[in-house]
């Protein structure tokens, strides 16, 4: 019962967070947003009793995405700055 | 609004559509035959604790090789299009923080360790190659960040990842001359159920599968870190 409530909130959390990272003005926030939308994904697999899915969401979805976008953000930052 | 309304429209008509799947669903009581064959005879076949492996390694190893493949491309086409050859020399690094430079001094082995214990306990415990070998990288990553000066070799990583590639294709090859099949993982003995060393050929595939992921991923992130250092 307890569980059911515990993924309820993170449930709402990561609606608000996907609001926040289709909305946000600024794109770091929104990548951000994004990564933590992964990170209690990851959790939530967990409570349904799939591990390995939830390795796989921690470590791709929070960590390399949100590196790999924050790259593309400072190439293009980088490439807008010279035009 | 009348573009409004068509969205309306449309929505309504996917949901109705939908509906009737979620209002006809039960979850089921028992596994169909496929399922219920693998979750039943796979420990003996295969000798896997960890049935999921036993499925993705195994009986469905092709699939694996398939992904593989689709991740080499990717950390291939990466590659291609993103090298710079000429890297701006002298150019100002700005300073670590003092903070990340020792937290990941002495996370960096452990987060290493994390990630070989993953997949070489694919057959036992939850996890595997991919997951190991994304954990792998997120060390790799934590590297790169902390000690901004440090060069990785790219032939080492292009190196495991040309072995690893090899040799999980090779013992595929094997599983067709010394057992039933592509991927047969039985011609290594099965060893006892459960412990580090069993379940045939799986523990090797699965290694040289998470080192292939890790050296893949890695290069991905090393490469996208060279050329932003080459155009500032």
């Amino acid at each position: 019962m307890s569980y059911t409530f515990i993924v309820i909130i993170m449930g709402i959390i990561m609606l608000v967070m996907a609001f926040t990272a289709i909305y946000h003005k600024n794109l770091k926030v929104a990548v951000i947003a994004s990564g933590i939308i992964s990170l209690f994904a990851s959790v939530i697999y967990i409570f349904l009793a799939a591990p390995d899915v939830a390795i796989t969401e921690a470590a791709i979805g929070s960590a390399l995405t949100v590196v790999i976008f924050f790259y593309v953000l400072n190439k293009i930052r980088l490439t807008d700055d010279t035009k | 609004m009348i573009r409004n309304s068509f969205l309306v429209l449309i929505t309504a008509g996917m949901a109705w559509i939908l509906l009737d799947a979620v209002s006809g669903y039960q979850s089921r009581e028992y596994l169909n035959d496929l399922s219920g064959y693998y979750a039943t005879s796979g420990p003996e076949e295969t000798g896997a604790a960890n049935l999921v492996t036993a499925v993705v390694v195994t009986y469905r190893g092709l699939d694996t090789l398939g992904e593989v493949t689709i991740l080499f491309l990717t950390a291939t086409i990466i590659g291609f299009m993103l090298r710079t050859s000429k890297r701006r020399e002298g150019s100002v690094r700005r300073a670590t923080s003092e903070v990340l430079v020792t937290a990941s001094n002495v996370l960096i082995p452990v987060i290493f360790l994390i990630g070989v214990y993953i997949f070489l306990n694919g057959h036992l415990t939850p996890g595997g190659g991919f997951q190991g070998g994304a954990v792998l990288a997120s060390a790799m990553i934590l590297w790169i960040m902390s000690q901004s000066g440090t060069k990785v070799s790219h032939s080492l990583l292009e190196i495991t990842e040309a072995i690893s590639g090899f040799g999980f294709v090779f013992l595929g090859l094997l599983g067709i001359i010394l057992a039933g099949g592509f991927l047969d993982n039985t011609f290594l003995s099965l060893g006892t159920f459960g412990k580090l060393i069993s379940a045939g050929a799986i523990p090797v595939i699965y290694s040289l599968i998470g080192l292939k992921v890790g050296a893949e991923l890695s290069n991905i992130i090393l490469v996208m870190n060279e050329t932003q250092e080459a155009e500032q």
